[in-house]
């Protein structure tokens, strides 16, 4: 932070250009660390009496997302924009591309370090930058800021660890190398501490007794045994805060005036929604007929450890199931057990290897299992009124007995 | 000059070959007859005619006197000439020699002996008129020809200016009374004449004063309302200006056409009155009125009197006032910023009267215009501005203090320029409706109504030729100053920074040398060539060629060389190969076209024999991305300098040594030549050398700590850019640390710590901060592709594997959900390799880092 901030500082005051990355995982804080540092800058301006104040109402601070500028034209499009250039263009009709950068680069090379005011480009998602048409964009930047030109500072964030690998050798040559890495390199108990002070309620809120009742309450929370199981399950799944304040959202909207404060069982509940497995959740709502068929291809799975199979060996294996054992179950005619297979197509817990063509027949296309045989059998325990001999051929490790 | 270039114009001798020459097998002739297909005229030039040649740019054809005429042996028709030069083509640098201002009209005459005389007659464009002129005297005021009229006052030799020698200046004199007898006059061009100023002024009159009554004819019925209302509004102008001292006044301005300097001096005088004047009565309106009683009282008889022979008069009266003012108009652009009021004043007194000509005179390419169809050009340019001003109005005043300290001579010249071509086309259209609504007089009326409203926002206009057109943009300026450097580390650190230009480049002096050799040689012999130079980044291949140039440029300032136009294209600044013509061409002359106008127009610059053209060095940056399939853009840029005429060097520049062996065509790379350069990447001492050169006098670092900077970077890259880099954050580590404590200079730690910010692979730290579940899919990973043998498993494999794990650790194993959320955010950080997760579990994995990372990584725990 004080790096950055440091930096920040010296491009402001100094006029000086700089360039540096901000790497770090999602969710670990990039763009609030950025916008943090701005806005100590601004405070800091004050404190110092318009010194820097006149600098910072003059600064621009073109923020380009990766994710809306697709290319580098409608970067510079949106750069001339917020820098309120455009002013000087006019009534003109913005030209081409090419007009478009000659102008752009124009306007900031008329600068020099002492006159003109420094600019901050921060680009976010910095790696979809690199992907542009020769990178033309990054090394324009990269050069004013390694050349005697108007004062910029380019601040790139990204997730990606091998984002310079990505940079063209030239255009490498001109970054600064300056990278910042930001990681959640906190353990648990921090992670505790944070989820406390997420939750309780600020000194500001107006209901003082019920802020009060409140915050014991979260206190407490944080010392409850099931409320640490839950929270040190996630924590080992992901360090993400973001996914901490998924969890909480959950437990809050619980909350209504009848109940009034958050229990560790309304954590625990929204726990087990967070980190439900969606496909086995699918396989619920299926009939038997359909869960048969799943059995059928895991079955098949084992037996030929992976291969792909069509409906015809499922069908097959269904058939025997039906002939040996099966004294609950219907025997369902062939087309019926094609649609219930086709049903299982349509929620994807089925795939076919390729797109099917109209030269191959509906029953011979290879398609793959998208389950697995432990979420099967999980499926299987909690599904209402399975017929056991159903439960039993699942569990059965050979088919045919 | 369109119509020469759209019809045909054969070249055919004027009378019999004087003498010839046996030997050369030449003749000489005493004329050239140049015929125009489309338009059937003929126009005679002969020798000691004053011409203009045709240049590198259409718009500014060059000025000459033709010496001889001759046939060579080969058939070619040539030309002797004796050359003029425009300003344009004085270096900026010399034009402040001549320590006065000069008139768009003014010729010098040409002493420089490098240029080659001897011209093509085809290049020819037409005669004009060359008047000389002693030093002290004014520029007559022509109305009328003004592009084809020139005057020459001094000689210019590359070096200095000096006063025309009389004996040069009797023989221009004689020219051109020659040819005031036998010029064949053209209807395409209107002939020259050798006119005194005054006969043109009652042609003009004369003119001015058909017009009208011609509008009389056909309006009869408002004959007689107009006419007197025409008098009253000529009278009303001129007396507004004279109302005071009108009768001596009046006589002055008759008085001024013989006697410039005089006229001139009163010319400001009635400004400054007229500009008192019309302060008091701002609301025209009233002062209309005002004025024309005042009419009556001057001229002594009832208004409505003899208009026939009014008219005339009060015509005659404008046209002088017409003059008095372009005369002080002259003036008042060159008047300096202290008298910007002055100036101001006179500017918005014209404004109504006068041609935007006239205050625009830099150009004045400005056509033969009529008096009248020059008001019609001011009314409307007065409009554009008032419009452009309004909107710049707000800036106004900070603008107008910026722009005149900057004094962007040439911009505003450009952008005049610019107006004036908008307008152009306009004026046909609006003469015609000019004349029919019967409004010579009334035109220049309106624009005086407008004249209050625009006195205030004129003010800008002195200096700021903001046309929207082509504003040179500008980022606004910082409020503050930036601040200086406060200690020795900062003052390191500004010096430390790439930007920051060295006086001299050490360890290039070799190369420095090789390229320099390489251009001045070329230089001098007026050819053209090409040099590859190529080096990985960082090593200053750019750095050097501009130190090159620099050093040239100083050269030929100093005249120890021919002088050169230095044009530098970089490919990364491009956004497609083929700008790179727009982009040469518009820094040789200025013109915007489309790429593949661009494209031709350069073909025909560098393969015509320009007589003088100066030597263009190209530097072209980034080579590898002129890269096309075709590579016709690579190929023009090479098969010009191979050219005769060309003169162009090129300096092209890349990162890869065997480029053109590896993607240029045999053809493209056989024209590139075998002048190689290649940079190497510094050594450790070279690296070492830079810093402490850079750093000269500043005390800021430890010589080992230089040193161990220079190696490690000599070691991985040798690039200069990033020593610098390093140093530059060991010193702000510095100061960072000093704060607790006061350590002054830069050791070994603080360069340590920097450099491994700078190399530090940050897979292990992002391993190392993982969750506890995302270090087991790793470890889950490596469990399946050791049993499998294979770099890549697909997700439901490796979830087994975590499952095993999970038990093994005793933990509570994930879903298959949670497992696909780590497996997709891992893939994000680009530690693992993923497919598409349409897939789900059938998605493969990979890692993106050795397998003796993860498991050093997830060890050390």
């Amino acid at each position: 932070h004080s790096h950055l901030l440091e930096l920040l500082k010296r491009t402001t005051v100094h006029g000086e250009s700089n360039s540096a990355l901000i790497i770090g995982p999602r969710g670990s804080g990039k763009t609030t660390l950025l916008n943090h540092v701005l806005k100590d800058l601004r405070e800091m301006s004050q404190v110092r009496e318009n010194l820097l104040e006149v600098h910072l109402n003059g600064k621009k601070n073109p923020f380009l997302s990766g994710l809306l500028q697709t290319n580098d034209k409608v970067a510079l499009k949106e750069i001339t924009r917020q820098l309120q250039l455009e002013n000087v263009v006019g009534d003109k009709v913005f030209g081409s591309f090419a007009e478009n950068l000659a102008f752009l680069l124009e306007a900031l090379r008329r600068g020099n370090r002492s006159s003109s005011c420094p600019i901050l480009f921060v680009l976010d998602e910095f790696d979809l930058f690199v992907h542009h048409k020769n990178q033309t964009l990054l090394y324009n930047l990269f050069d004013i800021s390694q050349s005697a030109q108007t004062p910029v500072t380019v601040i790139g964030l990204t997730c990606r660890q091998d984002i310079l690998e990505l940079l063209e050798k030239r255009v490498k040559s001109r970054f600064s190398h300056r990278q910042i890495y930001l990681m959640n390199s906190f353990d648990f108990k921090e992670y505790v501490k944070i989820f406390k002070k997420q939750l309780s309620l600020p000194d500001e809120f107006p209901n003082e007794a019920f802020a009060q009742k409140w915050n014991n309450n979260v206190q407490h929370l944080s010392e409850d045994k099931t409320v640490q199981d839950v929270l040190q399950r996630l924590f080992h799944r992901t360090k993400d805060l973001r996914s901490l304040h998924l969890l909480l959202v959950l437990a809050v909207s619980a909350v209504t005036v009848h109940h009034p404060l958050p229990t560790a069982a309304d954590l625990q509940e929204a726990s087990r929604q967070h980190s439900s497995d969606s496909r086995a959740n699918i396989v619920h709502g299926l009939s038997v007929l359909e869960i048969c068929l799943i059995i059928a291809m895991k079955h098949l799975n084992e037996v030929y450890d992976g291969e792909p199979f069509n409906f015809q060996m499922v069908y097959n294996e269904f058939q025997k199931f039906i002939q040996r054992k099966a004294h609950s179950m219907y025997n369902f005619e062939k087309p019926v057990v094609m649609k219930a297979f086709e049903h299982l197509l349509q929620l994807e817990l089925v795939q076919p290897l390729e797109r099917p063509s109209a030269r191959a027949q509906r029953e011979f296309l290879l398609m793959k299992l998208l389950l697995d045989s432990s979420q099967i059998m999980e499926a299987l325990q909690v599904y209402p009124n399975c017929p056991t001999d159903v439960k039993q051929w699942a569990a059965s490790s050979l088919s045919w007995l | 000059m369109n119509t020469r270039q759209q019809s045909k114009l054969i070249y055919s001798w004027y009378g019999k070959p004087l003498s010839s020459d046996r030997k050369l097998r030449t003749s000489q002739y005493k004329g050239i007859l140049i015929t125009s297909e489309s338009t059937k005229t003929e126009t005679c030039i002969q020798l000691g005619d004053f011409i203009l040649v045709e240049g590198m740019n259409a718009d500014q054809p060059y000025v000459a006197q033709l010496m001889d005429l001759y046939e060579d042996g080969a058939q070619h028709k040539r030309a002797v000439v004796q050359w003029f030069c425009r300003l344009e083509e004085i270096p900026q640098n010399k034009r402040k020699l001549l320590k006065r201002e000069i008139s768009a009209q003014e010729v010098f005459f040409d002493q420089i002996l490098g240029y080659d005389t001897d011209i093509a007659a085809e290049t020819i464009i037409k005669s004009i008129m060359v008047l000389p002129l002693h030093l002290g005297e004014e520029l007559p005021i022509v109305t009328l020809n003004k592009e084809q009229t020139f005057y020459v006052k001094q000689s210019w030799d590359g070096k200095c200016f000096k006063v025309l020698s009389p004996d040069t200046f009797s023989k221009l004199k004689e020219a051109n009374k020659k040819k005031g007898v036998i010029t064949n006059s053209s209807k395409a061009f209107i002939p020259s004449d050798t006119l005194t100023p005054v006969k043109k002024e009652t042609e003009s009159v004369l003119w001015s004063a058909t017009k009208p009554k011609n509008a009389d004819m056909e309006i009869e019925s408002k004959h007689s309302a107009s006419k007197s209302s025409l008098a009253k509004d000529r009278h009303s102008q001129r007396v507004a200006n004279n109302d005071i001292k009108t009768p001596t006044a009046r006589k002055k301005l008759e008085l001024n056409s013989p006697t410039r300097s005089k006229g001139r001096l009163l010319g400001c005088e009635v400004l400054g009155l007229l500009d008192d004047d019309c302060d008091a009565i701002a609301p025209l309106p009233s002062a209309t009125k005002r004025k024309v009683k005042f009419t009556s009282d001057v001229l002594g008889s009832p208004p409505k009197i003899p208009c026939s022979n009014d008219k005339p008069k009060s015509t005659s009266e404008t046209v002088e006032q017409h003059q008095s003012f372009s005369d002080t108009m002259q003036l008042s652009p060159y008047t300096k910023i202290k008298d910007f009021s002055e100036k101001y004043k006179n500017l918005h007194e014209k404004g109504d009267i006068l041609s935007p000509v006239g205050y625009k005179k830099p150009s004045s390419q400005s056509l033969v215009m009529t008096p009248r169809s020059r008001r019609t050009c001011a009314q409307k340019t007065s409009a554009l501005i008032a419009e452009q001003i309004s909107l710049l109005k707000s800036h106004g005043k900070l603008a107008a203090e910026e722009d005149v300290l900057s004094g962007s001579d040439s911009s505003y010249s450009s952008s005049s320029e610019e107006e004036e071509d908008d307008e152009v086309p306009c004026t046909p259209e609006k003469k015609a409706k000019s004349s029919r609504i019967f409004s010579t007089p009334k035109s220049s009326r309106k624009s005086a109504v407008h004249t209050p409203a625009k006195t205030l926002k004129k003010t800008p206009l002195q200096g700021t030729p903001r046309t929207p057109r082509n504003a040179t943009p500008e980022i606004p300026r910082r409020f503050q100053a930036a601040q200086e450097p406060a200690n020795v580390l900062e003052e390191a650190r500004l010096r430390l920074h790439v930007s920051a230009v060295p006086e001299s480049l050490p360890c290039r002096e070799e190369e420095f040398q090789d390229i320099y050799n390489f251009v001045e040689s070329k230089l001098i012999d007026g050819t053209g060539g090409c040099m590859y130079i190529s080096g990985v980044p960082g090593t200053g291949k750019t750095a050097t060629v501009h130190e090159v140039i620099r050093s040239l440029q100083q050269a030929a300032e100093n005249d120890e060389l021919p002088p050169f136009q230095f044009v530098e294209i970089n490919g990364m600044k491009l956004t497609d190969p083929h700008q790179a013509y727009v982009q040469i061409l518009e820094f040789l002359t200025g013109q915007k076209v489309t790429a593949t106008h661009a494209a031709v127009l350069l073909a025909k610059l560098f393969s015509t024999p320009g007589p003088k053209r100066k030597t263009t060095v190209l530097m072209v940056d980034e080579l590898d991305l002129l890269w096309t399939r075709k590579q016709n853009v690579m190929y023009n840029l090479f098969d010009w300098p191979t050219q005769k005429h060309s003169k162009l060097i090129i300096l092209a520049i890349a990162n890869t040594m065997d480029l053109p062996e590896r993607i240029m065509m045999n053809r493209v790379a056989s024209r590139l030549g075998l002048t190689r350069m290649s940079f190497q990447p510094y050594t450790y001492k070279q690296l070492q050398q830079i810093i402490s050169s850079r750093l000269k006098g500043v005390k800021a670092f430890e010589e080992d700590a230089v040193q161990l900077v220079s190696r490690k970077v000599a070691a991985l890259s040798g690039d200069a850019r990033r020593c610098l880099d390093i140093c530059r954050r060991a010193t702000e580590i510095c100061e960072f640390a000093r704060q607790k404590r006061a350590p002054e200079i830069v050791r070994m730690a603080h360069v340590t710590e920097a450099i491994d910010e700078m190399f530090s692979s940050p897979y292990v730290n992002a391993i190392r901060n993982a969750s506890l579940h995302e270090q087991i899919f790793l470890k889950a990973i490596l469990a399946e592709f050791h049993r499998a043998g294979v770099e890549e498993a697909t997700v439901q494999q490796i979830y087994h594997h975590h499952v095993a794990l999970c038990r093994m650790e005793g933990l509570q194993s994930p879903t298959v959900s949670e497992i696909m959320a780590i497996c997709s955010r891992l893939g994000a950080c680009r530690l693992l390799l993923v497919e598409a997760s349409s897939k789900y579990l059938h998605m493969r994995v990979r890692l993106n880092l050795g397998q003796d990372d993860v498991m050093y990584a997830l060890r050390e725990e």
